[in-house]
C-alpha cells in the first residue's frame, strides 16, 4: 500500500506524498483544492500532517467541544467547538475512531472568531479532538463521546 | 438545485452569527444498499464557501464524516445589518449550489 502510494506519488510529481516525504512544502500549497489525502488518511496524526502540517499539537484549556457525552445516534452529532485563541486560520474536526479520522476543516480568515459548529458521523464511541491551528502553531482538545448506534453504515 | 440551502445570518453589536442548513445525502461511499448489498457511491460536500460583502470569511473542508443534510454555523466579526452573505457548496460529483442573504 505505501509502495503503492509513493509509486504513484512519484509519477505525478507534485502530490502530497512527495511533498511530506520531502518534508519541505507545506501539504495545503501543494493542493490548492479539496485536501483528498487529508481526508483518506488512516490515522489522526497522518490526517493532521495532510492538513495542518504537523501532527504536533499542544493540549489547549482555551478550546471547548460541545457535543454530547452519550450519543443515541451516531449518523448525527452535534460538535461545536469554540475557542479563545487569536489569530485562528484553522479548525479541524476529528473523530479518533472513524476510518478516515477527519471529519471537516474550518479555514477561518482574520475577521472569523473562533466558533465552528456542525455535525458529523461517528461509527463508535470515540475521541472528538479539536484542533486549532494559530499562528502556525497547533492546539487541541478531546472529548470523549459514547455512540450507541454507529452512523457509518456499519 | 436552487433551495437545497437555508440560511440567517444575524447581527449582534458587529459580530455576525451564521446558521445554515444544507439538503444533501452526504454518502460516505462505505455505506451498502441493503436490498442489493451493492456499496452506495460516495456522495458527499467537500467544500463550503462562506463571503461577507462577497468576501471569504470561512471555507470548510470536509469528508464523509459530516452527517446527512449538513448543518453549519460560524461567526465572523466587523459585520452590520443589511451586508450580504452568500454561501456556497460544491460536492465531490461537481455539483454546486449557492445562496445570498442580508445580515439581520
Amino acid at each position: 500500500m505505501q509502495r503503492r502510494t509513493f509509486l504513484k506519488g512519484s509519477l505525478a510529481s507534485s502530490t502530497v506524498a512527495v511533498a511530506m516525504g520531502a518534508g519541505l512544502l507545506s501539504p495545503r500549497a501543494v493542493l490548492a483544492a479539496w485536501p483528498k489525502s487529508a481526508f483518506t488518511a488512516k490515522s489522526v496524526q497522518d490526517a493532521l500532517t495532510a492538513i495542518h502540517g504537523t501532527a504536533a499539537t499542544t493540549p489547549s484549556n482555551d478550546i471547548k467541544i460541545k457535543a454530547p457525552d452519550i450519543a443515541e445516534n451516531g449518523a448525527v452529532v452535534p460538535v461545536t467547538v469554540s475557542t479563545g485563541i487569536s489569530g485562528i486560520t484553522d479548525i479541524a474536526i476529528i473523530v479518533e475512531k472513524n476510518s478516515s479520522p477527519l471529519a471537516a476543516n474550518f479555514k477561518l480568515s482574520s475577521s472569523s472568531k473562533g466558533f465552528v459548529a456542525t455535525r458529523i458521523k461517528m461509527g463508535k464511541t470515540s475521541n472528538v479532538i479539536a484542533v486549532v491551528k494559530a499562528g502556525g502553531k497547533s492546539y487541541s482538545a478531546r472529548k470523549d463521546v459514547k455512540v450507541t448506534i454507529g452512523g457509518c453504515g456499519g | 438545485m436552487a433551495k437545497s440551502i437555508r440560511i440567517r445570518a444575524n447581527a449582534k453589536g458587529s459580530v455576525v452569527t451564521v446558521k445554515a442548513l444544507l439538503t444533501h445525502p452526504m454518502e460516505t461511499g462505505r455505506r451498502k444498499n441493503k436490498k442489493t448489498g451493492k456499496k452506495i457511491p460516495a456522495h458527499f460536500i467537500q467544500e463550503v464557501n462562506c463571503t461577507h460583502n462577497g468576501k471569504t470569511v470561512m471555507t470548510a473542508e470536509w469528508g464523509g464524516a459530516v452527517s446527512k443534510n449538513p448543518y453549519l454555523s460560524f461567526k465572523f466579526g466587523g459585520g452590520k445589518p443589511g451586508d450580504t452573505v452568500g454561501i456556497a457548496w460544491s460536492d465531490n460529483l461537481g455539483k454546486k449550489d449557492s445562496v445570498e442573504t442580508k445580515v439581520k
